[in-house]
Order: structure tokens, then sequence, then C-alpha cells
């Protein structure tokens, strides 16, 4: 018996959906943003976002690490493996975001880069090892689920005393995200309340989204990835706000805890600090929301390493992936979506990751009416 | 050391020299004392330039692939058994009793003899289990660099019954669809020990050959619409291009398709879709809705088709998509895998 069955139940499934639709006041339409790419994901892939009564509007939120990186900083790293003859080790979603002018890690890795995928910033190290006279750089991104693996191995890298081994530290802070979201969006769109993030939210523990849901009077109920975490954070979510209440509430226990993994926290800030803002693709600047590397680490650290700059890149003009990741506009608003835009060939980052808002819409098949999938137009032969 | 006094192979310590492609006396010597050991065949033996074959009654069917695959060894299998059941699977896939193989070896200098040894024995032992035999061979080395320790090009022809008309544009409305057994084995396997990303897990690849259980569906139904097998891209390529091929859609019911656990975890792990992973040893059919019963029981009946199991339907579509159904009554397009499937980050 596999510990997600349970958490698979069609059955179930279709009980919460019965309840679901009891508990809807009438004439009320309840607007929930999920706030993680993984969530995105999966009411894509299991079909739920089907089966939701009308009242309940998704809207998809900027929690995917690939789809809020400015392109500027993905191309700090192109640009390394192409100049600077590094070996750049990457996380697999990452190599195929498009940079400047198009081209990805993937492409400059045919063009003769060494660009290699990792599962991991300790993978990154074993290759420092093996390759002593080059020099290896890990490309950090994503948010507080990623960060303790990059702390322990920057940690480890000056154990060992590496001299070959920094990372490009892309690293951010989902709280201070939220809190820039919910500064923005209520002129721009209006969300009810989150479906709070499962895997950041086992880092940093459910109380961390305390002061946002104060703040703001939104309720965040903390959610895991299978379709019942998802209906029943939604079901809780739709029941607070019948109640008028806007709390924190914790749904994924058998992750998280209310103050986290805090062993996982105090590497954190042994190794890391914050930065003063952080430019956040979609989002723009926000204060105190992404890390970098402590000074007393700061030998590991490739931008001041390789004395980079971040260049400024702006989006495709018709892209409209900056308004997917606030939850102003659905992927399939984009006029570039599935025609000039498709996982084959992305413009937008939220193209790429499976999680991006955009993959996760193609691959789901929501634009059936709208476009045909790019189908070559003979078959390949086995 | 004169050259008619080659010292014999050392298959413990050796390793390929650019000499053993040199079409001289080493070739002979690699040949003989290698490859001439695990391919026992009337063919080879004979010394013939070409392999001959008596003049088969009805169609033939061939079909050539090549197998570059990282790692050379994987749980389960190695380069070796999946070169020869990749090609007898093609030519099965048209319907046919495969009749001979033909292997040619492209080898790195410096790759290990020992290692060569073993990748060949795997040929011979996967063509006796098959009882394909190998009826024609060439081997070619490649400077240091030039090429990945060991590529393998098979080709295999075999003769198709006279009943037989399998083509992937008979797809049509109303056929059933059929898988042979758990889908995304192989993939996970090799996935499993590819470098940067391993893990553990007790998935062997599904690499198999398939002729005997094209065989015995076809004894249940000689009117087999569609068989394919889904290699690269899994079934989700392979049930796009039949789709394609017939211009038609399919309706899919995803609680229907049988996935191992450990594939399903892994695939968790990873953020893969099990169906976008390959299979070296499992097919797809697509039949007539009357024989659909009768062909699953062969199949189950079958040790290669033990999971067997009918996982759709085909439907006049003119947009062609595949279209799968989900436990939770929702729907999605299963579409092309996009390039590579690259691991998430989180």
């Amino acid at each position: 018996m596999h510990l997600a069955d349970d958490f698979r139940d069609p059955q179930l499934a279709e009980r919460l959906l019965t309840t679901l639709t009891r508990r809807l006041v009438p004439g009320r339409t309840y607007r929930l943003m999920e706030f993680c790419g993984g969530h995105t994901h999966a009411l894509c892939h299991s079909g739920l976002l089907d089966r939701l009564p009308d009242a309940v509007r998704m809207i998809h939120g900027p929690g995917c690490p690939v789809c809020v990186l400015p392109i500027g900083r993905l191309q700090q790293a192109i640009d390394l493996a192409m100049e600077q003859q590094v070996i750049l080790c990457s996380y697999g979603d990452m190599l195929r975001v498009p940079g400047r002018g198009r081209q990805s890690l993937l492409m400059a890795r045919s063009a003769g880069a060494d660009v290699r995928m990792v599962y991991g910033p300790a993978d990154a190290l074993v290759v420092a090892r093996q390759h002593p006279q080059r020099q290896v750089v890990f490309l950090a991104v994503g948010f507080e689920t990623t960060t303790p693996m990059t702390a322990a191995t920057v940690a480890q890298a000056r154990s060992e005393g590496l001299r070959n081994f920094s990372i490009l530290c892309n690293h951010v802070l989902t709280p201070a995200a939220l809190r820039g979201l919910l500064a923005t969006a209520e002129e721009q769109v209006h969300v009810d309340g989150f479906v709070g993030p499962g895997h950041v939210s086992t880092i940093i523990g459910s109380d961390a989204f305390a002061p946002s849901a104060k703040q703001y009077g939104k309720p965040i109920v903390i959610a895991g990835f299978e379709p019942i975490d998802l209906l029943s954070a939604i079901l809780h979510l739709v029941e607070q706000l019948n109640a008028g209440l806007a709390e924190v509430q914790n749904d994924f226990v058998r992750a998280v805890s209310p103050s986290g993994n805090q062993r996982a926290q105090a590497l954190i800030s042994q190794v890391l600090e914050l930065r003063d803002t952080f430019e956040w693709r979609g989002l723009g600047p926000i204060p105190h929301s992404a890390l970098r590397l402590r000074p007393e680490y700061s030998a590991f650290d490739a931008e001041l390493r390789f004395s980079l700059s971040t260049p400024q890149i702006a989006d495709h003009r018709a892209c409209r992936c900056p308004e997917v990741l606030r939850g102003t506009c659905r992927p399939t608003d984009c006029t570039l979506f599935g025609t000039a835009c498709t996982p084959d060939s992305p413009l937008g980052s939220c193209m790429v990751s499976p999680e991006g808002a955009c993959a996760a819409y193609f691959h789901s098949g929501r634009s059936r009416l709208q476009v045909l999938p790019n189908a070559p137009a003979s078959p390949p032969t086995a | 050391m004169p050259p008619h006094r080659l010292r014999p192979l050392d298959l413990q310590h050796g390793v390929v020299e650019l000499a053993h492609g040199s079409g001289g006396r080493a070739t002979h010597q690699l040949i003989v004392e290698l490859f001439q050991r695990h391919f026992g065949s009337p063919q080879l033996a004979a010394g013939h330039d070409a392999g001959i074959l008596p003049p088969p009654s009805g169609r033939l069917a061939v079909s050539t692939d090549c197998f570059v695959v990282s790692p050379l060894f994987f749980p389960g299998g190695c380069i070796g058994d999946l070169a020869v059941h990749g090609s007898i699977n093609d030519v099965a896939m048209a319907g046919a009793q495969p009749l001979g193989l033909t292997v040619g070896f492209v080898l790195e200098e410096g790759f290990p003899l020992a290692q060569l040894d073993r990748i060949a024995a795997a040929v011979g032992c996967a063509c006796e289990r098959a009882a394909v035999p190998v009826i024609s061979g060439d081997t070619k080395v490649v400077e240091r660099g030039k090429a990945d320790g060991v590529f393998i090009c098979t080709t295999c022809v075999g003769i198709v019954p006279s009943a037989v008309h399998i083509a992937p544009d008979r797809a049509g409305p109303s056929d059933v669809i059929l898988v042979s057994g758990t889908i995304g084995d192989h993939g996970t396997a090799i996935l499993s020990q590819r470098e940067g990303i391993a893990f553990e897990t007790d998935i062997v690849t599904d690499s198999a050959p398939l002729h005997t259980l094209v065989a015995a569906m076809l004894d249940a139904d000689p009117d087999l619409h569609v068989l394919r097998d889904p290699t690269r891209g899994g079934v989700a390529a392979a049930l796009n291009e039949i789709a394609a091929s017939a211009q038609v859609g399919m309706q899919l019911d995803e609680a229907a398709i049988p996935v191992h656990p450990a594939v399903r975890s892994a695939c968790d792990l990873l953020g893969l879709d099990p169906l976008h992973l390959a299979c070296e040893g499992r097919l797809l059919a697509v039949c007539d809705t009357r024989s659909a019963a009768r062909v699953l029981a062969k199949m189950q009946a079958h040790p290669l088709g033990r999971n067997a199991a009918v996982i759709g339907q085909v439907v006049s579509d003119p947009l062609r998509f595949v279209e799968l159904r989900t436990p939770y009554g929702g729907r999605r397009i299963l579409d092309w895998p996009a390039g590579e499937q690259l691991p998430r980050i989180c």
C-alpha cells in the first residue's frame, strides 16, 4: 500500500466535492489562489479543475521557482557557462528556460558549454571534487524547500576547503512573495484566500504565514499535493470564508509542524542572509524577499568570484507571464499561448516547468477548444 | 611481437584498441575470441560477408535500430539485450515472426574488453532465448572520445503471416486499446542509474522480446489493427503517433493503466509522468471491440502479458486528441512529451 493512496481515493474525493458544493453560499464566488506551482500542476493533472463548482475559482499563483527567476539572473548562468568555461550544474527544469535571444542552458550545452543536470547541490559538489582543475558553479534556485540543501552544500564545501566550487544564489522567500502579492493584489485581482504551499511549509512551519493572514485578513490553508489534500484545503477555505475567519490552518499535518524544521532553519541562517531587495519575474522588486551568502561564505558566491552584474533583459513584448504569475490573467488569455509559445519551444518561463501555470494548462489540454497541440505532421517511426 | 603470433585477448584487463577495427589480424581475433563465442549461428560460422537465409514465403518485415543508451548497464539488463529486443520488437509490431538479426558494434578505443564481453554475452543470450540467430555482424573502432563506450545497431528481418495487416492507420472509432503490462519500468530503471540523479529502486527494466506474445495475440485475432511498442516518448508518444496516423482521437481511463507502485513513487519524486517513460518489453494494441476480450485473455495467459489491461477506446475526433479520464472524473489531454524528460526542482 502506497502512503499516498489514501490521499488519492476517488470515492473520498467525490464525497468531498459533494460536501464542498453543499457548503457554498448561493450567489457567492470564492476566488482562491493556490500559491504553489505544485498545486497548480496537481489540480490540472488530476482533472480536479473540471470538477470544482463554478463558484470556486482557482487563481494560479507565482509559486514556481523556475517561473519567478528574472531572465537576467538566468543569463548570468548562461554567460558563465559560455564565456568563463565553468562546469555549470543546474536542476533539470531550469535547462530549457529561454534567456537572451531565446538561448537556454540546453542550447548553450549544444554549443559546447559544459552544462550538467544534477538532482541537487550535493551532486554539484561531487562534480567539483572530481574536477579540481575546473570551476564548478551550481545555479541555486528555489523557495525554502531547496534552500537547506544549498546551505548544507556550501557549509560542506567550506569545511573541505574546496576552492573550485561556488553557487549563483537565487533562493527566494515565500512569505515575502505572499506579502508582495497581497500589497498589490487588491487593485489588480481579488483573492479571497490562499491554498498555502506544502513543501515550503515543512521547512518554515505553518506559523510563518500568520502575519500575512492577520495583516491582510485572508485565510491560508496549507495543503499537501494529492487530490484529497487539495479538496480538503479548498473546503476548509470555503468554510473559513463563510464564517468570516482569516486564519492559518494546517491541513498538511503529516509533514508540516507549526514551527517547521528548525535544524534546516538554523543551517539556512548560518550560511545565508537576507538581501535588501530582489527582482521577481512578474512581481517586480520585493524587499527582503531573497537570500545571499553571508560574508564568511562569500568565497563560494559566484556573483563575487566572477564579478557578475545582473543584465536587465525584458520579457518578450507579447508574453504575459508576469500577469499569469500575479494571477491577473489566465494562461489561455495570452496570445502566444500554444501558438508561438509551447513546451517544445517556450517563450516565457511559465511554459517550461511542469509546475508553471502555462505548461500545466497546455499539458492537461485546458486549451482544447482554442488550440491544436503542435503534433508533427507525419509521425516519426519507432 | 610478430602479427601471426598475437597473444590471446585479455578479457579481464584488456581494452579495445584501434587495431581491433583495422580489418587486420586483431579484428579477426576480436571476432573469433570474443563475438563468436557468444553468437553461434550457422550463418556466422559459414564466414561469408553476408548471412544467407532461405527464401521466405510471404511478406518480409525489416527494421533497424541504433542503441546509444547511457548507462550501458542498468538494473535487469544492458545495451546488448536491449539492442536485440529492440529490433525484434519493431519487427514483431508489424505482426512478423523474426528470422534473424544483424548486429553492428561501434566501439570506443580504450573500452574495457571485459565489459564488451559481457555485452556480447548478453546479445548472444538474448538471441538464444528469443530463438532468433545473429546472421551477420560488423565491428568498427573509433578513437577515444569519438563515441561513448559502445554503440550497437541491430537490424531484424521477419515474415508477416498472410492474414495479418497491422498498420498504424487502421485504428478506427470504437476500437479497443490494450497495454501488455506495467508502463515506465525501463525508463525508471535507466533514470535510477543516471549520473547526477541516481536513486535506489527495486525496479528492473522490462526489456523483453515480444514476438511470442504477438503470436499468441494473433492466434486470438489475426486481424489486430495496430501494434506499437512504447519505447522513446512512452505510451504518450506511441498513442499520439497512432492517433495522428489514423486521424482519430482516443479516450483512456487513467485508473486502468497499470503502473508499478515503485515507478509511480519515482515519478512523484522526480516530477515525471510514467506515460512519458520508455518501455522496452511492453506493447500497445488496438483491436476490434468484438475480439478485445479474447485478445486480452491470450495476453494475460502469456508470461509477458500477465498484467495486460484494456485502457481505453478509439473515438472519432478531428483534433486527434488523446484524452485521459482521471480517477476524479476530470479530463486531461495526454500530449506528446516535450523534449528530454527533465526532473523538477522540488
